[in-house]
């Protein structure tokens, strides 16, 4: 094809430690950034933008779901929760304490990282479905917490309003203006997932998820790693929550409930577990596809019926749409989109030469 | 291998956008945007309201539109989730929505925001922010019906009129839906005990209210409430109907606030002979005799159609053309101040707070919205379950309004 693999040379423990050794991928990875960074807010509407910050948003959450689920193996149906967590932390300490969004955004990742570590203890006993039951529940508690104590909810309406979040004195205000925060957030999310998942931690991790008795009797220690995987992953899920409060600027618990936890558990099945690509292609494309297929019925469906009826069955039909897509793409690839994206990469790698 | 289908899904991602963009807008249009929920926890609602707003709208445009204007619906459904709304909002703005229909509480929550920063005036009735009927706090978004607050109030009164004209010492159940929605009556409840002299008992439903028997039989056997207050949502009301009745507590004495009463409610709790004397609160009329109902029918039989049969359904149904009719309302408002030109999102806000003495023959209440006064008043009637159909018990009336200002006021805080 157009690029070598072999004969790429690292001379320096640096070469040799960098995230994409490849020239390929760093040229790849380069011109996504620009494109990200310099085009799409260029070209693209503001409507058009407000898909890439709910994308982006997402992303930080499956990201963080991922280590768990598909890097550690533990299960959690809690992370719409832990998002909650981090919304209303920040929500609180933006309208009591006056803090600025580069404190509460830590601030609502680190108290949703504590609730996610204790949330975690069972994990040290019990694995699986019963382990989904015992952050279920988790997810209740949390929930009816929120909804039962005005000190976090601050009222009957239990919603906090908070200003527009601001950074180097900027404020962010347009879908535009957000579009580069939450793509910073995004980027960032994802570096420190590239470069956890190759450390020490990130073995731990996977020596967990494959084996924990093996990864035991080689010297980890299960019940820090166990604990460190919920801690991390639901500060991610935390910086999502506080994203979202920031992006709509109100902190709400009825967007975090139950459906949440699955739609990011969908996105990481179909996007791929145990990958970083993987949550990012399916953020997108859980987010995306419902748009998508609205936009095709809205276009072709004129033929078939009138304005009307149309109205009525695109929503029904494009929930229908949407399951049979889910189950298509994982029979073709149970592994998901980054395996699909692999495999198509690939193909072309030995293009035109296959054999 | 899978290059077909990445080609194909290749081609499908590109084509779409491509497809779906819409043909050049017409000349003399205004867009309204509107959300619905058709597949979502409440698409009991959504499946029947929102036809009721196309058929408004398409009535209108029959017989030429606001005008001259045509009025364009673009319809979305956001499955009473938040994301998908957000999505909704800003690819109506695109599609140059001047006002907006939101669909949903925590939907008209996180949008609430967007709504004044766009300029564009959002409508929630009968759900949505309380204390957003203060037109100078929020002043793009519009709850255009008796909010939660002003449904408390109007039950109470109701309940004094039921047990003779005064509630000294009477026992007054509340029987809530335990989210913020349900427990959104309960400040105006406790003002009223004090200045009405009741006893208020609290009885929670947790979501999603599938078992009510424990609070039923502490109503109807220990309590003893002398009235009901029913604040319930989605299968919620009609299972609390069924556990109430199964405990002997005479339904004549319980009112259900207004989403815990439409026919599909009453279906559910065994029908109309099974609830027979259940009261419900109303922010738009009921039933099919009203002339909007008939213009309808004679627009589709124009095309050799049956009017769609979600017009029996006539609870949402009519709150929908309410819903849509207020819209269009404001929208004639706002062209003729400005003489026949297209109006901006501000300009139609105006036009809203322009609605006086529009009551399409009685399905709309007698609002008189302001600027501010989003509420328009806070309008209710009554309806009873009396021989298998729902009976109007009492003409449009507010109550305690004063209480409800209170709470406004206290919301600014």
């Amino acid at each position: 094809m157009f690029h070598r693999e072999a004969g790429v040379f690292k001379t320096t423990y640096a070469a040799d430690m960098s995230l994409f050794p490849l020239p390929v991928a760093r040229k790849a990875i380069a011109v996504i950034c620009v494109l990200l960074v310099a085009f799409i807010p260029l070209v693209c509407s503001e409507y058009q933008l407000s898909q890439f910050n709910l994308i982006f948003i997402a992303v930080v959450g499956a990201l963080g779901l991922n280590i768990l689920v598909g890097y550690t193996g533990q299960i959690s149906i809690g992370h719409g929760a832990f998002m909650s967590v981090g919304a209303y932390t920040a929500a609180n300490l933006a309208v009591r304490l006056d803090l600025p969004f580069w404190i509460t955004l830590p601030a609502g990742g680190l108290m949703a990282a504590l609730i996610g570590a204790a949330v975690g203890v069972p994990s040290l006993r019990i694995k699986g479905l019963y382990l989904a039951i015992t952050t279920l529940a988790a997810q209740l508690i949390i929930e009816w917490t929120i909804n039962h104590v005005p000190f976090i909810s601050g009222g009957t309406q239990v919603s906090i309003p908070v200003p527009k979040p601001s950074l180097f004195g900027f404020q962010f205000e347009t879908q535009r203006e957000l579009y580069f925060l939450l793509l910073l957030a995004a980027g960032v999310a994802t570096i420190a997932t590239l470069n956890l998942v190759r450390s020490r931690l990130g073995r731990a991790f996977v020596a967990i998820r494959d084996h924990d008795i093996a990864a035991e009797i080689t010297g980890i220690d299960i019940f820090r790693y166990k604990l460190l995987a919920f801690a991390i992953s639901s500060f991610y899920a935390g910086v999502t929550g506080v994203l979202y409060t920031y992006y709509l600027g109100i902190a709400n618990y009825e967007q975090f409930q139950i459906d949440v936890s699955i739609d990011f558990l969908a996105m990481i099945i179909i996007g791929g577990l145990g990958s970083v690509l993987g949550p990012i292609l399916g953020a997108a494309f859980v987010t995306l596809l419902p748009i998508f297929i609205r936009g095709l019925m809205q276009s072709m469906g004129g033929l078939l019926m009138n304005e009307n009826t149309l109205a009525a069955v695109i929503p029904n039909l494009r929930l229908t749409l949407f399951g049979v897509a889910i189950i298509l793409f994982l029979i073709v690839e149970p592994e998901g989109l980054n395996r699909l994206w692999r495999n198509s990469r690939n193909y072309f790698r030995f293009w035109p030469f296959s054999y | 291998m899978n290059k077909r289908l990445l080609w194909v899904s290749a081609l499908v991602v590109g084509l779409g956008p491509a497809m779906s963009r819409e043909a050049g807008a017409q000349s003399k249009e205004v867009v309204f945007g509107m959300q619905c929920d058709r597949t979502g926890p409440t698409e009991i609602v959504g499946s029947v309201a929102c036809v009721g707003m196309h058929d408004y709208v398409d009535l209108i445009n029959s017989k030429g539109g606001v005008d001259g204007y045509r009025i364009k619906l673009i319809d979305i459904d956001n499955q009473y989730k938040v994301p998908p709304a957000v999505e909704a909002f800003q690819r109506e703005k695109e599609a140059g929505a001047v006002t907006m229909a939101i669909y949903g509480t925590p939907q008209v929550v996180a949008l609430a925001q967007q709504c004044n920063d766009s300029k564009i005036s959002c409508t929630s009735p009968g759900f949505g922010i309380s204390a957003s009927a203060d037109g100078k706090r929020y002043p793009y978004v519009f709850p255009i019906a008796a909010s939660y607050w002003s449904q408390a109030a109007a039950a109470v009164e109701y309940a004094k009129q039921q047990l003779g004209g005064s509630l000294k010492g009477k026992k007054i159940a509340y029987l809530f839906y335990d989210n913020p929605a349900g427990r959104e009556g309960l400040p105006v409840l406790q003002d009223l005990k004090a200045s009405e002299g009741f006893e208020l008992s609290e009885f929670a439903v947790p979501p999603p209210g599938l078992d009510a028997n424990a609070q039923a039989l502490d109503i109807a056997q220990r309590t003893r409430a002398d009235f009901v207050l029913m604040h319930l949502f989605g299968r919620a009301p009609s299972i609390a109907l069924k556990a109430l009745k199964g405990n002997g507590y005479p339904l004549r004495k319980v009112i259900g606030f207004v989403w815990a009463s439409a026919e599909a409610d009453i279906e559910a709790a065994g029908g109309f002979g099974a609830v027979n004397g259940y009261n419900t609160l109303q922010f738009a009329g009921v039933g099919t005799d009203y002339p909007v109902h008939k213009e309808i029918a004679a627009m589709y039989a124009k095309d050799g159609k049956a009017a769609p049969k979600e017009m029996q359904s006539t609870v949402y149904y009519n709150r929908g053309i309410a819903w849509a009719a207020l819209h269009v309302q404001a929208l004639n408002n706002a062209i003729s101040a400005k003489g026949g030109a297209a109006p901006n999102g501000e300009e139609v806000k105006r036009g809203f707070e322009a609605i006086y003495d529009f009551t399409l023959g009685g399905i709309v209440p007698p609002l008189k919205i302001t600027e501010a006064d989003h509420e328009g008043g806070g309008y209710v009637q009554v309806w009873q379950v009396e021989g298998g159909k729902l009976v109007k018990k009492t003409d449009w009336y507010r109550a305690y309004p004063e209480v409800v200002q209170k709470q406004i006021k206290m919301a600014e805080k």
